[in-house]
């Protein structure tokens, strides 16, 4: 890849040590439950045992009693304010706090308002909750079933539990296509709920000024922007006006997905800062995490895929019910209820697709956000990578070999998919040999066949997926109706340093450093004079944050773009103190020069100065740039991994020996800060393969509500993730870019299940559903007859 | 709820302060002493964001009273660095970027700090050990044994 600046500018290409790190390895970080204001309350909040029971009663005398209580508030509180129901992204209504009746375990019931955290938690032990239970269903198909109880009685047109009906393709031609195919698989897959379990929880910090009038919430979210305008829309009736309400996104740790939605504990905790005109912090704790926060997936698909006796794939067909829980919350762009599940013909060269999805309720908590995803394409993913490797077996054919065959091919970009998406550019062989190289393939598979004659249980999976991301063109994204541009705003300032702000907020992807480098590229002002500041709505432009990997595609362009604009004034202003014409000048990162006089230049910087000082007659002065990037299309990163296992006999434990991660996300800006997005993401698509997983019984009690049951991946299962990548650009993106942070969560399980498989396979297993813990290996073992 | 008097030396400074019984190290440091640095994951000892050293040990100060810690001498993330030179672990988690939200890295440092106090030539594997009660959710623990494999290499 071209490298044009130099390492003291810092542009694209480098790998320069992140600006933001000093204050966080110093413990000056500056996280929500770090902020502590003059006479600041606390919020804790009673939850529900049970999931699905009317309220019969809530006594909360003996509450008021308890030292550092002041009040306790109930859905009654906020019903005077009309504040008990909240909307959701996909324009769904969401209990702030119930009036009625509670619809899943752990569901706030009240908020408890103290001076202290500890004098909070006992306030909550001592509010007094009567219920009668009501019947619970936590299985969508029971849920999607005539007689099954109605659970949304709060909808007076609602009397069933199905919650949209999604479908995408040719119905006709994809069934016509598979009566006729030599060849068909079908394969029903489950992607389990997960939960993102940041290593810091949800929680804010609200701060009502009754003298001003303005609402400051600090809060973990990864969108304030749209934070804003929600409650804008929400608390509007009672006096909360748009220019009213700050929301500051401080430094976050870790979103995934997890930070997107509004959760009751925000709103309780504004609705008590207004109310008592102090200032109230809510912090939830690992097990309100983990059991009231949206969940991802909750998807149960069944794929069928159709082929000619070469193995030349004719028709893909996906019929998916979808566990949404009480109320659908999922952060979608508005017009996809199942996200951009239809890239689920993925890699591929498919003629004919159709995908169907239903949405159901159940007594769960709001499932449907991502797991560090960009809305339901690991789910896609998985289902197509899968049901690839079934038809593989099915076939004899070697999964390397099959994937090949039926790869988009290289020269056919942009490509026009069966379900209606334009690829921008792709390479998809290139990474998989790239892939096979690396490891050594066809010396593996020697192994396999030499470890097989001696008992031993090893399987090689690929994965070579496609994602979609970068969420979007005006023309097709909104959320709520507003567009999913985003922005940057570019000052420079008169000794050439820089400020910028944007519309989207980092939770760990390192933009203070790439936006930087972004700018340092298109401006050469050095990287380490440019500062970037992000999640503060009183300053940055309207942006709708960062999640779906949809940072550098949008607001990095939008930094690209905003600069360029700058450097065409600074053409303007290089030409009047050099005295010539704009079109006798050339630039070179830092500055303009005469064409044949190289000699006679001017820097950026003393552009910079003359923009304050020395402008041309009749032009503003000052140097600086917007921009709101509305992307063409989205992007398409891709890459093929490779996943080796070995499986102890004895326990069902299954090892990564190896995994190779080929990426190509287009342009890349910090090498060092791409390659950590893929160790990170590679960890946590390894997560729900092999250990992640919420479950719960028939009565709706959640099985395993801390990190004691729900198994987050230590140092100790964690592989040494080997990397490489191919570099593909995007054809419409500014610079190249397309989006790194979630490729590597989507590519990784279907490489490692489809390894476990595979080490499987010639005792006749052609499927396990993930998690795929040893005790689910042990069982097909003892089954098989092969158990130590 | 009773009260009481505890002594204790954190980063080399000593503090004579009033505590409730009932008060965690981790809301001690925090809250009374607006020491940010150490965070909160999990409250169940499980996630090790709150790890600090107590004398000489890593201990995770969220199931830890504060009078338990009378006494002690206590290194928190705000004492590893000394005369505005960084620790060469800090100086390792941010060469080896082996760190990304930032809000598990002071607690993994302190377990490292621990480490290498009492082996300061560590194998992989006793690195992967020794951080293995602390969860990082970002960085897939690559680039945090590298980190620490470079603080262990810096000459003492």
């Amino acid at each position: 890849m071209l490298v044009r600046t130099t390492p003291d500018v810092g542009g694209i290409g480098h790998s320069i040590k992140r600006k933001e790190d000093p204050r966080f390895l110093r413990g000056h970080g500056r996280y929500v439950d770090d902020i502590q204001l003059p006479g600041m309350l606390y919020l804790d909040i009673v939850r529900s045992p049970f999931a699905h029971a009317r309220i019969t009663k809530i006594d909360t005398e003996r509450a008021m009693k308890v030292p550092g209580v002041l009040a306790v508030i109930t859905g009654e509180t906020l019903a005077k304010y009309n504040l008990h129901w909240m909307p959701t992204l996909m324009s769904d209504t969401q209990m702030v706090l119930p009036t009625e009746k509670v619809m899943y375990q752990a569901q706030e019931v009240a908020g408890v308002i103290a001076t202290s955290r500890y004098a909070a938690a006992d306030g909550v032990d001592a509010v007094e909750v009567e219920y009668d239970p009501l019947p619970v269903v936590v299985d969508p198909f029971k849920a999607l079933e005539p007689d099954a109880p109605v659970l949304r009685t709060d909808k007076k047109d609602k009397h069933d539990n199905h919650i949209f009906h999604w479908e995408a393709g040719d119905r006709q031609a994809t069934d016509t296509a598979f009566k006729s195919a030599d060849v068909t698989v079908a394969q029903d897959i489950y992607l389990p709920r997960i939960h993102v379990a940041s290593i810091e929880t949800c929680g804010c910090v609200a701060d009502f000024d009754r003298i001003t009038g303005k609402l400051t919430v600090y809060m973990t979210t990864q969108a304030p922007h749209a934070i804003r305008t929600v409650v804008a829309l929400v608390a509007g009736h009672v006096g909360l006006s748009e220019e009213k309400i700050r929301i500051v996104s401080p430094d976050i740790g870790g979103g995934f997905g997890g930070k997107v939605p509004v959760y009751p504990g925000y709103v309780i905790a504004i609705a008590a800062s207004v109310v008592i005109g102090k200032p109230v912090k809510w912090i939830e704790d690992r097990t309100e995490n983990l059991q009231a926060d949206s969940f991802a997936r909750d998807y149960h698909i069944k794929a069928e895929l159709a082929a000619r006796k070469d193995g030349t794939l004719t028709a893909l067909r996906i019929k998916t019910v979808a566990d949404h829980g009480y109320t659908d919350a999922a952060a979608n762009p508005s017009k996809f209820p199942a996200g951009l599940f239809s890239i689920c013909t993925g890699s591929y060269d498919i003629p004919h697709a159709f995908a169907e999805v239903d949405g159901a309720y159940t007594n769960k908590p709001p499932g449907g956000i991502a797991y560090r995803c960009s809305f339901r394409v690991t789910e896609a993913v998985h289902a197509i990578e899968r049901t690839v490797d079934v038809m593989a077996q099915k076939l004899g054919m070697d999964p390397a070999d099959l994937r090949f065959k039926n790869f988009i091919h290289p020269d056919s970009f942009p490509y026009k998919s069966a379900l209606g998406w334009e690829y921008d550019s792709g390479n998809y062989p290139a990474a998989l040999r790239k892939a096979m190289l690396k490891i050594e393939y066809a010396d593996l598979r020697r192994e396999q066949i030499e470890k097989r004659k001696r008992g031993e249980l090893m399987g090689i999976g690929i994965s070579s997926f496609t994602e979609i991301v970068g969420a979007g063109p005006s023309k097709q994204f909104d959320i709520l109706g507003i567009k999913m541009f985003d922005s940057c705003e570019i000052r420079v300032h008169p000794t050439g340093k820089a400020t910028a702000r944007l519309g989207t907020k980092s939770q760990g992807q390192g933009h203070e450093t790439t936006y930087a480098q972004i700018i340092a590229e298109e401006l050469g002002i050095p990287a380490m004079h440019i500062e970037i500041e992000e999640g503060d709505t009183d300053t940055a432009p309207y942006g709708l944050g960062t999640y779906a990997s949809r940072s550098t595609p949008t607001a990095g362009a939008a930094a690209a773009v905003a600069a360029r604009k700058i450097r065409e004034k600074a053409k303007k202003i290089a030409a009047h103190l050099l005295e010539v014409s704009e079109d006798d000048l050339v630039w070179e990162p830092g500055k303009f020069s005469v064409i044949g006089a190289p000699q006679k230049s001017k820097s950026i910087q003393e552009i910079a100065l003359a923009a304050y000082t020395n402008h041309p007659p009749g032009m503003e002065a000052g140097l600086e740039a917007v921009n709101y990037y509305d992307p063409p299309n989205l992007t398409f990163p891709f890459g093929s991994y490779i996943a080796v296992v070995d499986i102890d006999r004895g326990t069902g434990a299954v090892k990564i020996r190896r995994f190779v991660a080929v990426d190509d996300c287009g342009t890349i800006i910090n090498p060092m800060i791409v390659e950590g997005q893929v160790h990170g993401g590679l960890t946590m698509g390894m997560a729900p393969a092999l250990f992640e997983e919420i479950q719960y019984d028939e009565s709706g009690n959640i099985q395993g509500g801390s990190f004691m049951d729900y198994l987050l991946p230590t140092a100790m299962e964690t592989p040494k993730w080997e990397t490489d990548h191919t570099v593909t650009p995007s054809p419409h993106h500014p610079f190249g870019a397309k989006g790194v942070g979630e490729s590597a969560t989507v590519g990784a399980p279907p490489a490692i299940v489809n390894a476990v498989v595979d080490a499987l396979s010639h005792l006749g297993v052609t499927h396990i559903d993930i998690p795929i813990t040893p005790e689910k290996v042990w069982k097909i073992l003892k089954e098989k007859g092969v158990a130590d | 709820m009773s009260t009481h008097s505890i002594h204790v030396t954190i980063n080399g400074t000593p503090y004579d302060e009033r505590v409730d019984a009932r008060l965690m190290l981790v809301h001690f440091l925090r809250d009374q002493l607006r020491l940010t640095g150490t965070h909160i994951g999990c409250d169940t000892t499980h996630c090790g964001a709150c790890t600090v050293v107590v004398d000489g040990e890593p201990v995770k100060s969220c199931t830890v009273l504060a009078v338990q810690a009378d006494g002690s001498d206590i290194t928190t993330v705000e004492g590893l660095e000394h005369d505005g030179k960084l620790h060469p672990l800090q100086e390792g988690f941010w060469n080896e970027h082996g760190l990304q939200c930032g809000y598990c890295t002071p607690g993994m440092m302190m377990a490292a700090y621990g480490l290498l106090a009492r082996n300061a030539a560590p194998s992989e594997l006793e690195i992967r050990q020794a951080i293995s009660g602390n969860l990082c959710r970002c960085t897939g623990y690559v680039n945090i044994v590298k980190s620490i494999r470079y603080a262990a290499a810096q000459p003492r």
